[in-house]
């Protein structure tokens, strides 16, 4: 009975309760769905992007078996790495903000910053090879090769363009996705260093933290679909 | 629950409703995660004709899972929305995917 009270009195006067929540755990709660909600209109969105692809590679096989092996398999696997690295990060910065721990939880947060910045640096030098080998949809694309296992089949350079343009697309889009996290975690480790979050309010780190897995899961999904297509059949050539 | 010593813990747990992730667990997830990323990029240079697809999906399937699972504390929450808000979304995206490859590969059936 006497906690009972205390505990009721103690959110009356907690300043990180907003006065239309009934308590702490409602109002978390009711972030926690809508940032749920949001990643659900998310994988709508990149949905769309998956299912051309999908159309697409369905349909000229070769082409995109053929378009793929110009990937880095080295870039796309090491990128798949940071960015696990980076959710690992998160994860101890949700940690961190849940045990009290203020410069832990900043510390974690720039390192996740440092991560993702490492994982753009990365797109960027594939970026930077793609255009030197002519292979950025437009006027200078330029493609010749032949369908993987079929040396007698060339590829039409116009299918490999598809395949390119759904690349960029759809690595650009999550790339979009990596630069508005970084910007995300560079304002919530300004404030944690502020000492803005501490066991009782850290739903902005949760959330941001969803989200940023969320972009991992992209990523897990964007590896073996866009680089790992044919890879065997191409070994033999 | 039916520990007589305990209610008092069990009550300021439940009021908390958080679930703190040790460590160790989460290194752990992160260590399989990583060698499903290894399996994955080694797999595909193996030949398994059409099961090459099929089997890195499946890596990244399991992959995403432990990811929502155990890194957004999926496994933890007592929130039957988020489950629902889930199971929605990936029920929405196989219909998108399902009806679309349904159209897209029987249009040259006679």
């Amino acid at each position: 009975m006497a906690t009972n009270q205390a505990a009721i009195i103690e959110h009356e006067h907690d300043p990180a309760l907003l006065h239309h929540f009934a308590t702490k755990e409602q109002q978390k709660n009711s972030a926690s769905l809508g940032m749920w909600l949001f990643l659900a209109q998310e994988i709508m969105f990149f949905g769309g992007m998956f299912c051309a692809y999908l159309v697409y590679r369905y349909k000229y096989v070769g082409d995109f078996g053929s378009a793929s092996g110009r990937l880095n398999i080295w870039y796309g696997a090491i990128n798949t790495g940071v960015l696990l690295c980076s959710s690992l990060t998160v994860v101890l910065s949700v940690r961190a903000a849940q045990l009290n721990k203020r410069k832990a939880l900043t510390g974690w947060l720039i390192l996740t910053i440092i991560l993702g910045c490492v994982f753009l640096g990365i797109k960027g030098v594939e970026y930077h090879d793609k255009w030197v080998n002519h292979e950025v949809p437009g006027p200078s694309f330029s493609y010749e090769g032949t369908v993987p296992g079929h040396p007698d089949i060339p590829v039409d350079p116009h299918h490999a363009e598809i395949y390119f343009s759904l690349y960029f697309a759809m690595t650009g889009m999550h790339a979009l996705h990596m630069i508005v996290g970084v910007g995300l975690f560079s304002m919530l480790a300004w404030w944690a260093w502020r000492g803005k979050y501490n066991s009782n309010y850290y739903t902005p780190i949760e959330n941001a933290g969803l989200y940023w897995h969320f972009v991992d899961i992209v990523w897990i999904y964007l590896f073996p679909l866009l680089y790992l297509i044919d890879r065997n059949k191409l070994l033999k050539l | 629950m039916t520990d007589p010593v305990m209610p008092q813990a069990a009550a300021t747990q439940d009021d908390s409703h958080e679930h703190i992730s040790t460590v160790g667990s989460s290194v752990l997830i992160w260590i399989i995660l990583l060698v499903c990323t290894g399996l994955t990029a080694a797999v595909a240079f193996v030949d398994l004709g059409p099961a090459n697809t099929i089997v890195a999906l499946t890596i990244a399937t399991f992959k995403a899972i432990l990811v929502v699972l155990f890194f957004m504390h999926v496994k933890y929450t007592h929130e039957k929305l988020t489950g629902l808000v889930i199971a929605s979304a990936i029920f929405f995206l196989l219909i998108l995917l399902a009806l679309s490859m349904a159209d897209y590969t029987t249009r040259l059936w006679r």
